[in-house]
């Protein structure tokens, strides 16, 4: 099973990287783009039987090591079917 | 006193605390590797500054699970003195042994200078010979020393005088001039709630001789020292 975990900053936490990406976005005339906040994206290759194995393994170490709870936050993703 | 050098793969001021605490201060010193699940008997624990697994994941994010660190945790529960400096305070707060995160420096920029610091706290075993409102020239050299905690831990923090060191300008006064890293209400160091671990970002084992610029850390390698003949008189 493979698990896509995204890990991205708590809306309350100022993120000094999505912020110099936005300010050099509109510096090229991008300024319809408001705002970006920049996280980051692991896969997973799980050696679970099924969907909810896997799922409780990544929210597992996706909580305890691959996110800090106090200034991030993170989203799971289980692909359905074969490896791609 | 015996102090404890943890070594982890890619600590780099390993040998600055062990030569701070041996040949300036003359105490004994250990380098203790982070595989390791005794601390050899120390009486201090430091925890030396550094790029530990190459910040990769977060900084001190994969030197928490170290086999060392869980003896780390059992000594301060046991009330030791342990002291976190630069990646060794990201350790500490990511392992929990102290409250709130590191974010990048808000101007993402290393900074690699000579800061002031006022000491805010001085009933701590590193800080219990300084004087409330002292400052103290010392060096920082970090990417990520941008110090968060949420609204309610930062009030816990105030509240119980746990806040130990500000970043301020020469007089002592905390500007956002001053601030190097946009750390929240200029926080360069804190101590946990039975305030015998503390950590900071400046490197007080790199300011220990004149000659190297300044002499103002090696009072916190003093204090610790003190704090430890006041338990055993």
């Amino acid at each position: 099973m493979k698990a896509r975990v995204f890990v991205t900053l708590k809306p309350s936490v100022f993120d000094p990287q999505g912020r110099a990406i936005v300010e050099a976005l509109h510096s090229l005339g991008y300024e319809s783009v408001a705002d970006v906040r920049q996280g980051k994206y692991f896969e997973l290759d799980l050696s679970v039987p099924g969907g909810d194995a896997a799922e409780q393994l990544a929210a597992d170490v996706a909580g305890r090591v691959l996110s800090n709870p106090v200034i991030e936050s993170f989203r799971i993703e289980i692909a359905k079917g074969p490896a791609q | 006193m015996k102090v404890a050098v943890v070594v982890f793969p890619g600590s780099n001021c390993d040998h600055d605390a062990y030569h701070a605490v041996k040949h300036v201060l003359g105490q004994d010193a250990a380098f203790v590797w982070h595989k390791e699940t005794g601390l050899g008997g120390a009486d201090v624990v430091i925890l030396p500054g550094g790029f530990s697994h190459g910040d990769y994941l977060r900084t001190g994010a994969i030197a928490r699970f170290s086999p060392v660190m869980a003896e780390v945790i059992r000594f301060s529960e046991a009330g030791g003195p342990v002291l976190g400096i630069c990646n060794g305070f990201q350790i500490l707060l990511e392992c929990g042994l102290l409250p709130g995160a590191m974010l990048r420096n808000r101007d993402l920029k290393f900074h690699c200078e000579q800061v002031a610091i006022r000491v805010e706290q001085t009933n701590t075993p590193f800080t219990n010979l300084c004087t409330v409102g002292q400052v103290l020239r010392l060096p920082i050299a970090h990417g990520e020393g941008n110090y968060f905690a949420p609204p309610d831990t930062l009030r816990e923090l105030e509240a119980a005088g746990r806040i130990v060191f500000r970043y301020t300008n020469a007089f002592g006064e905390p500007t956002d001039q001053s601030n190097p890293n946009g750390s929240i209400d200029n926080i360069a160091g804190i101590c946990s709630e039975a305030r015998n671990v503390v950590g900071l970002m400046p490197h007080p084992e790199r300011a220990c001789e004149i000659a190297v610029g300044s002499a103002d850390g090696l009072v916190l390698l003093e204090s610790v020292v003190h704090s430890l003949r006041a338990a055993h008189v």
